[in-house]
């Protein structure tokens, strides 16, 4: 089966959908890979790259899309205004697309590839469950814009992200709000602290409370219980009092901040809006306000979609292909994604459709020109996206139960003892009963004692016990003085033997252990 | 000497053993504490010799050779030998009981109250059968650990049956012994000697061989209590405080074990483990996990080790039997040379004794707070880059957290599939002692390194030096 890579023909995109590492692992899957001449050339990948590892280079677009079974791209197919005709319309009759299709507001594009009876897996639909992480084509743009929001920002921002102290003075660290815990969120607080400036977060969910605080910000928080997890890991819409109570932290949090860095989306609807005219206003000259919802309308009143403004000094951001400035990694990661759906696929040798497959039933828009895809995605309830790397949920903590919990039982057992020691002091001599005491003591001094032993140290203090139980030898010793040739002495010497071998093997050992513990 | 002096000894020779165990509460105290224990049994000695032996010949003969034996084997014992050397310890603990015992009963005087007679009686029955009992476990226990014995459990059908009927016999006996007039219990004695002994015998061979630990501790238990039992019928209070503490020292490390497996103490003792259990998880687990692994070689662990940040060492036994905890260490302080936070990870039953892998690494001079407990470290998995399993596996195994069908369910385990990466070291795709699949060789951020530990060890070392020496040339 042959892949086809269209050079991306979206003024801008500079990402690929396969980098040279991917394309050889698309080989090894079995799979022929041609690719558009150019094609990597804005991710700063050569055709030479390609040809190297024994895909074709193919000259126009016309004849790669014509030649593939299947097509892997970035962006949505569009109209291609040198040729003069839509991509969709390239694509060979019933060959597969595999792409960013955003199906939901895209409906004429749909059609389009319906018309061809194309097979169509949006990248954009792939669910957030666990199995596909790997895929999540999502996840791994947002973690780049995330962190190329923060670069963005410091490139416009006129001073330090680090505190310093230097000989010409002191310089204070720059201080970063964070909106929004997601994907990109997290991945922005990471790159700030990286950069050495103190990170703030806020999120409507509380769960992501512990995620924030261990990449190293400070979560801010609204004192109003409300819980804004919605399904996906997006976050849903919050009721009047907890806006009004959020965006008084706002305000506030913007006039000590230099950079905020927004990243609220809500599904299916505009972004909302956090930062209003007036809190921009608010905010010192030179702060830079990043907007990762710029194209869902923005979290910030200002934002213009694509473009940079400033307004009072405050720049606003308002990019909206931060992975595509950032090609070569976007490139790797998005065809790593595409490669890992692909072999999940069958590889060339087994390709299908299988729409049992979660993945693919969620990823798949058109199945031979059928629309397949439903708009209201119900999405499997999962944990938030930076939980979900815990491939293994852990819910056995509670500590099994003891048999003898029942209080009733242990009420019992507490009965019986007491019976059989009142018995055992009618009949038993005052000597055994006063051995009894001491070894009941002992017992629970042994049992004290040996709780604090440091469980690094359980070896050594086998063999301490180990040689102290040699004091059986006194035992031996105390029959030892008979006549020499009686069985009573012989017996004994052999046990004050054995003991002695106890004793100075027991202790010396453990001197020669706890000589090698050392700091 | 008077009585009340020596008994005042005695009593200073408790204390001094208390204090002994109390020492070993830090690694601080811990020498300090072994001195008090061997400055305790001095005195306990001493006392004795001069208050109550007359035959001094025989006396030195037999403490002269037997310091001589122990001391050899205490200066032999490799340290990754410890088990063996605790095993057989024991047993002479336990033959030691029995002689004593027996040597009791031939030596008593007729007691003048029938009451006080019949409490020396039973005294020396049970002195004698917990001494057997735990000479033969353990003399099996050392053949298990040394692989004389095959370390599967032996499972006989009908075995709870053997050893109630075993039992059973060794009460008739007693019975027997308690009626025989004068000496004439000998006969009763030593047949019921033999019995323990067999008991002992069957009940370890049923134990396999991950279970080790527990066993080890539980004789080490039964010794003291062998040592109690002879304290009650020689009326010497030394004996017992000390058994007492012996004893119960076994008795919480038994007891720590079986916690760290999550199994009850007497589904241990009576064996049989990971055998019938294990089976049907370990079809489930090819049946729905995808069954291929990705394995690495050590060329590029080594390249993941240089850029990591975080990096946890997980040993398991694997490591002791290869005898790689030099070249482990090794690896750490390079590591640590370039900047890596290396740090070692101890799951309680790792190894075939407690706090086994704490005295290999001690060995190989880690410092010892760099070497935390399963407790201490498994919430720091999520922030580490890459995490060394050498080794273990069913200290490992996600199945026990999250697989209720798994035999291991339940036990609390090092969580390493947190990790960024996980590379395991082993041998081959073998199960491990409990005989379970483990789901964390399959997971994607986890590679398998195969091969024999010590040499992949080795490789790794090697490369991690030439890169180092590679780096300093630029």
């Amino acid at each position: 089966m042959k892949i086809g890579i269209p050079k991306e023909i979206r003024p801008g995109e500079r990402r690929v959908a396969a980098t040279p590492e991917t394309v050889s692992r698309l080989m090894k899957l079995g799979f022929d890979v041609a690719v558009e001449t150019q094609a990597g050339a804005g991710a700063s990948f050569d055709d030479a790259e390609y040809s190297a590892l024994g895909a074709s280079v193919v000259q126009g677009a016309r004849e790669l899309w014509q030649q593939s079974d299947i097509v892997l791209k970035v962006q949505p197919p569009e109209l291609n205004p040198a040729l003069a005709v839509h991509e969709a319309e390239l694509l060979p009759e019933g060959a597969v697309l595999v792409s960013f299709i955003w199906p939901g507001k895209n409906g004429e594009l749909v059609e389009r590839l319906a018309a061809r009876r194309a097979t169509v897996l949006a990248m954009d639909q792939v669910p957030r469950i666990t199995r596909a992480q790997k895929m999540d084509a999502l996840s791994s743009m947002a973690n780049i814009a995330g962190y190329r929001a923060v670069i963005e920002a410091a490139s416009f921002y006129g001073r330090f992200f680090t505190g310093q102290m230097t000989a010409a003075g002191k310089v204070p660290p720059a201080k970063v709000l964070v909106i929004g815990a997601g994907v990109a969120g997290l991945a922005a607080i990471g790159a700030a602290r990286s950069l050495g400036a103190i990170v703030r977060a806020f999120d409507t969910r509380a769960e992501v409370r512990e995620q924030i605080q261990s990449m190293g910000a400070e979560f801010l928080e609204v004192h109003i219980k409300e819980d804004g997890a919605g399904s996906g890991g997006y976050a849903k819409t919050m009721s009047p009092e907890f806006i009004a109570a959020e965006m008084a932290l706002f305000a506030k949090q913007a006039k000590e901040v230099d950079i905020i860095i927004t990243t609220a989306l809500v599904p299916g609807k505009a972004a909302p809006v956090l930062i209003t005219e007036e809190m921009v206003n608010g905010m010192r000259q030179g702060s830079v306000i990043v907007d990762l919802a710029a194209e869902a309308g923005g979290n910030c009143a200002l934002t213009r979609p694509g473009e940079v403004i400033t307004q009072r000094g405050v720049t606003v951001i308002g990019y909206v292909d931060l992975p595509s400035r950032l090609a070569p990694t976007a490139s790797q990661l998005y065809g790593s994604n595409l490669t890992h759906l692909l072999a999940d696929m069958g590889g060339a040798k087994s390709f299908h459709v299988d729409l049992e497959d979660a993945v693919v039933r969620g990823a798949i828009v058109l199945h031979e020109g059928k629309l397949v895809w439903s708009p209201p995605q119900a999405v499997p309830v999962n944990p938030p996206p930076a939980a979900r790397s815990k491939t293994i949920p852990v819910h056995a903590h509670e500590p099994p139960k003891a048999p003898l919990s029942h209080p009733w039982r242990s009420a019992a057992f507490a009965l019986v003892a007491a019976v059989l020691l009142g018995l055992l002091g009618t009949v038993a001599p005052k000597e055994f009963v006063s051995h009894l005491t001491v070894f009941v003591l002992a017992c629970f001094v042994g049992w004290q004692v040996v709780w604090n032993v440091t469980p690094a140290l359980h070896t050594p203090l086998m063999s301490v016990t180990n040689a102290i139980s040699g004091i059986i030898l006194v035992g031996g010793m105390l029959q030892i003085s008979g006549p020499i040739s009686s069985p009573v002495t012989l017996l004994s010497a052999a046990a004050v033997l054995l003991a002695t071998i106890n004793i100075s093997g027991g202790f010396w050992v453990t001197t020669r252990m706890l000589r090698m513990f050392q700091r | 000497m008077p009585e009340s002096l020596s008994t005042i000894a005695y009593l200073v020779a408790g204390v001094l053993f208390i204090l002994s165990l109390a020492g070993l509460s830090t690694q601080k105290t811990a020498r300090r504490g072994n001195a008090f224990g061997i400055a305790g049994m001095l005195l306990a000695l001493g006392i004795t010799a001069f208050g109550h032996v007359t035959s001094f010949g025989a006396l030195a003969l037999a403490v002269g050779v037997g310091s001589l034996i122990g001391a050899v084997l205490a200066m032999r014992v490799e340290m990754t030998s410890m088990p063996e050397l605790v095993a057989v310890l024991h047993s002479f603990v336990g033959l030691a009981a029995v002689l004593v015992g027996a040597a009791s009963y031939l030596g008593a005087q007729p007691y003048a109250n029938h009451v006080e007679g019949v409490i020396h009686a039973v005294e020396v029955f049970v002195g004698v059968f917990v001494g057997s009992l735990t000479f033969t476990g353990s003399v099996v226990a050392f053949g298990k650990l040394r692989g004389m014995v095959r370390s599967k459990p032996l499972l006989l059908p009908g075995r709870h049956l053997f050893n109630l009927l075993l039992l059973a016999v060794a009460v008739g006996l007693g019975a027997q012994f308690l009626s025989a007039p004068g000496h004439d219990g000998l006969s009763s004695l030593l047949i019921m000697t033999g019995v323990a002994g067999i008991l002992g015998v069957h009940l370890v061979l049923a134990i396999g061989g991950a279970d080790m630990p527990v066993v080890v501790s539980m004789l080490n238990s039964y010794s003291g209590w062998a040592a109690a039992a002879a304290g009650f019928m020689l009326e010497n209070d030394l004996l017992i405080i000390t058994g007492a503490l012996v004893g119960s020292s076994g008795a919480i490390l038994s007891y720590i074990m079986c916690r760290a497996m999550n199994r009850s103490f007497f589904s241990v003792i009576f064996g049989g483990f990971g055998v019938d259990e294990g089976k049907a998880p370990a079809k489930r687990a090819t049946a729905d996990t995808p069954s291929e692994v990705t394995s690495v070689t050590a060329v590029e662990t080594a390249a993941l080790l240089r850029d990591a940040k975080q990096v946890v060492v997980v040993p398991g036994y694997g490591m002791a039997v290869a005898h790689a905890q030099h070249p482990v260490y090794e690896i750490a302080s390079v590591l640590q040379k370039r900047g890596v936070k290396v740090r070692f990870a101890i799951h309680p039953v790792a190894g075939r004794l407690p706090g086994h892998m704490n005295v290999l690494l001690a060995e190989a001079k880690v410092p010892y707070d760099i070497v935390l407990e399963m407790e201490e470290i498994n919430e720091d998995f999520p922030e580490t880059d890459v995490v060394l399993v050498i080794g273990a596996n069913d200290i490992v195994n996600p199945g026990a957290l999250d697989d209720p069908t798994s035999p291991i369910y339940g036990m609390p385990v090092l969580e390493v599939w947190k990790a960024k990466a996980t590379i395991v070291m082993k041998r081959s795709m073998a199960s491990g002692y409990a005989g379970v699949e483990n789901p964390l060789f399959f997971l994607e951020n986890t590679s398998m390194l195969f091969g024999d530990a010590k040499k992949n060890v080795d490789a790794i070392l090697s490369e991690l030096r030439s890169a180092a020496a590679s780096a300093a040339a630029e």
